[in-house]
C-alpha cells in the first residue's frame, strides 16, 4: 500500500517537474529578450522605434524603424490565412463530412506529412519554382513578393488548420446532425448552418494558431519575400518584396557587434514578436473557452 | 616543408598502394598535422576554403578541419568570442571589432590567402554590357530606377542586395556607393547563390556577387571605375586594372600555431594556391 503511495506520489512529482522546468525556461527566456531589447532604448527613444518608417542599422545615423517590419509580417500574415483557411476549413470539412472513412484515413496523415517538412525545403521550392512563375503571370518586377511568401506560408499553415478543424469538426454531436437532417435540411445545409457553426469554436483557435505559425515562420520567408524594408501597402504591397521580423532577425543576427544599438535592436523585435504570438495564443485561448459549444 | 614533404609521400602511397610506405606516411602525417580546427565567415571564401581544408585533409588523414560559412561578420564575431580558429573575411577587420577582439584578449592576425573581383551581374537578355562607377551609384542608392537611363530597355531595373552581414555588402558599399545607404526597397538576399538564381530568371534584375560564382546564367558588366571600361575576366582582375577587386582574409587570434599554421601554411603553398586558381578566385602573386 505504502509503495503504491510513493509511486504515485514519485510520478505526481516528476511531472510537476517537467512542468515546471518548461514554465521557468519560457520565464527566463522571456527576461533574457526583455532585457537585451530595453537596452535599446537607452540610446533610441521607444516612440521612434515603433514610428520611424526606415530600418537603416548600419547607417549614420542609423534608423531602427520597426513600423515596415511589422507592416511586412502582417501583410505576409494575412496573405497566408486568406489563402490557407478557406482551403483548410474546406480540406477539413471534406475529410470529417463527406469523404469515405478509407480516403479520410489516407488523406489525413498525408497533410500531417505537410507539417514535417523542414522550411528550408518549402523556401527552395518557393524560390526556384513560385517565384518565376508569380513575376511571368503577374509582369511583375521581381517574383519575390509578399503574395509569394503568402501561399508558401499559407500552405505551411494547412496542416494547423486542417487538423485542428477538424478535430472540431467530428467532435460536433451526431445527435444534433441527426436533428438536422431529420428536419428535412439536406447533407450540405447541414454541414453549414449546423456544424460548421457548432464548431466554430474550434476553427476559429485553429486559424489563431495558424496565424501565429505564420507570423514566427523565417526560413521560407526570408528566402522568397524579397526583405526589403519598406512599407507596404494594402493590397498592393502584396505584389512587392516585403521584409518580415523574424527575416530581419535571421538576416541580420550574424553580423551586429554584441551589445551594440543593432544587436538590441534585433532583440527588440524579438520581443515584439514574443508579445504577438503571446497575444494571439492568449485569444486562441479565449476563443475556445468563449464560445464553446455546450448541450 | 614538412607539410610538402608529407603530401608528396601521400600522394605516393595512394598511387602505388604499398601498405610500408602507407604506414610511413600515416606516421608522417601523424607528426606533421593532427588536431581540429574550426574555420567560420564568409560566403565568399568558403568554396576556397572547404576545397583547400578537403585537400589539406586528404594528405593529413588525421588532420579535421571544419569550415562553416554565415558571413565575415558572422566569423570575426566568432573568433572575438574565441569560438573559432579561423575566421574567413572577404573585407578587413572594422577598428570597432579589433576593440572588441581585445577587450576578449584576442588578437586579430591578418593573412591575405587570395584576391576575388566582384562581378556586377544581369541577365543574359539584358542589352547592357558595362556601367560607370556613377551609374552603378545611381542604380544601387535609388536615383536611376530605369535600364532606359543606363542606354538598356524601358524596363524597371529589380536591385538585389546581400544582406548586412555579407563582407561583399559592405565592401560594395564601401566602394561603389561612398557609403551612401542602399535603396530601400532592394531586394535582399541571404546568400550569393540566390542573387545568381534570381538575376539568372530576372530580366530586369541587376546584383553583385564574388567572382568564383560567375556561372553563364548571368552575365557580367565591364566596369569603369574612372579609368576606362574594364572587362571582369581573370587577366584584368589579376593585373589589378579591374575597378572591384579586393584581396580575401584569415583571421587568426596572434600568429598562427600547429595544425592552423600548417594548414595556412598549406594554403599559401603552390599547391594551395592552385586550388586558388581551381575555385575561380586569384592567387596572392
Amino acid at each position: 500500500m505504502l509503495n503504491r503511495y510513493l509511486k504515485e506520489k514519485g510520478i505526481e512529482s516528476l511531472l510537476f517537474a517537467s512542468g515546471a522546468v518548461a514554465v521557468v525556461v519560457l520565464f527566463l527566456l522571456c527576461i533574457f529578450l526583455f532585457r537585451d531589447g530595453v537596452l535599446l532604448f537607452e540610446n533610441y527613444p521607444v516612440t521612434s522605434f515603433l514610428t520611424d518608417t526606415k530600418w537603416f542599422p548600419t547607417a549614420d545615423p542609423e534608423h531602427f524603424g520597426l513600423l515596415p517590419l511589422f507592416l511586412g509580417s502582417l501583410i505576409v500574415t494575412v496573405g497566408a490565412i486568406l489563402f490557407s483557411v478557406p482551403l483548410g476549413l474546406a480540406a477539413a470539412i471534406y475529410i470529417s463530412e463527406l469523404a469515405n472513412p478509407k480516403v479520410a484515413n489516407f488523406l489525413k496523415p498525408i497533410t500531417e506529412i505537410l507539417a514535417g517538412i523542414p522550411s528550408v525545403v518549402y523556401g527552395f521550392f518557393g524560390l526556384v519554382i513560385l517565384v518565376p512563375i508569380v513575376q511571368k503571370t503577374l509582369g511583375l518586377p521581381t517574383g519575390q513578393t509578399a503574395l509569394t511568401g503568402s501561399i508558401m506560408l499559407g500552405i505551411m499553415a494547412l496542416p494547423t488548420i486542417i487538423s485542428i478543424s477538424e478535430d472540431a469538426i467530428s467532435a460536433v454531436p451526431r445527435s444534433i446532425k441527426e436533428g438536422s437532417l431529420a428536419l428535412g435540411s439536406t447533407r450540405w445545409q447541414t454541414i453549414y448552418k449546423v456544424t460548421v457553426p457548432a464548431a466554430l469554436s474550434g476553427i476559429s483557435a485553429a486559424v489563431m494558431l495558424g496565424i501565429g505559425r505564420a507570423i514566427g515562420e523565417t526560413m521560407t520567408v526570408m528566402m522568397v519575400t524579397g526583405n526589403s524594408a519598406v512599407i507596404p501597402g494594402f493590397p498592393s504591397g502584396l505584389f512587392e518584396p516585403v521584409r518580415t521580423m523574424t527575416a530581419t532577425i535571421a538576416l541580420e543576427m550574424g553580423e551586429v557587434p554584441q551589445g551594440s544599438d543593432h544587436f538590441h535592436a534585433l532583440f527588440a523585435i524579438g520581443s515584439v514578436l514574443f508579445i504577438t504570438t503571446f497575444i494571439i495564443n492568449i485569444i486562441a485561448n479565449y476563443i475556445k473557452r468563449r464560445y464553446r459549444f455546450d448541450l | 616543408m614538412l607539410i610538402i614533404a608529407a603530401a608528396f609521400i601521400g600522394i605516393g602511397c595512394v598511387d602505388n598502394g604499398d601498405t610500408t610506405t602507407e604506414d610511413t606516411a600515416a606516421d608522417d602525417a601523424a607528426t606533421g598535422a593532427t588536431g581540429s580546427i574550426m574555420i567560420k565567415g564568409s560566403d565568399t571564401v568558403l568554396p576556397l576554403s572547404q576545397a583547400e581544408a578537403e585537400e589539406f585533409m586528404i594528405e593529413n588523414p588525421d588532420a579535421d578541419i571544419t569550415v562553416i560559412g554565415g558571413g565575415s561578420g558572422v566569423g570575426i564575431a566568432a573568433l572575438v568570442d574565441g569560438e573559432v580558429d579561423i575566421a574567413m573575411a572577404s573585407r578587413q577587420i572594422k577598428d570597432s571589432e579589433i576593440e572588441n577582439a581585445e577587450a576578449n584578449g584576442i588578437y586579430p592576425v591578418e593573412q591575405v590567402i587570395a584576391w576575388d573581383g566582384i562581378a556586377v551581374v544581369v541577365n543574359p537578355e539584358n542589352p547592357v554590357t558595362e556601367l560607370t562607377f556613377d551609374q552603378l551609384k545611381a542604380i544601387y542608392n535609388g536615383s536611376i530606377s530605369n535600364w532606359a537611363d543606363v542606354g538598356g530597355d524601358d524596363l524597371e531595373i529589380t536591385v538585389i542586395t546581400r544582406d548586412s552581414s555579407s563582407g561583399t555588402y559592405a565592401y560594395f558599399k564601401e566602394e561603389v556607393l561612398l557609403d551612401e545607404e542602399y535603396r530601400a526597397d532592394a531586394l535582399v538576399q541571404p546568400a550569393t547563390g540566390a542573387i545568381v538564381q534570381e538575376v539568372g530568371q530576372n530580366t530586369g534584375a541587376i546584383g553583385y556577387i564574388g567572382y568564383a560564382y560567375l556561372d553563364d546564367t548571368v552575365t557580367a558588366l565591364a566596369l569603369d571605375g574612372g579609368d576606362g571600361f574594364v572587362e571582369a575576366t581573370p587577366e584584368n582582375i589579376m593585373a589589378g586594372n579591374y575597378p572591384l577587386a579586393r584581396p580575401l582574409h584569415y583571421y587568426t587570434d596572434g600568429e598562427p600555431t600547429g595544425l592552423t599554421k600548417e594548414y595556412i601554411g598549406y594554403v599559401m603553398s603552390t599547391a594551395g594556391q592552385e586550388i586558388v586558381s581551381d575555385v575561380g578566385y586569384f592567387p596572392v602573386n
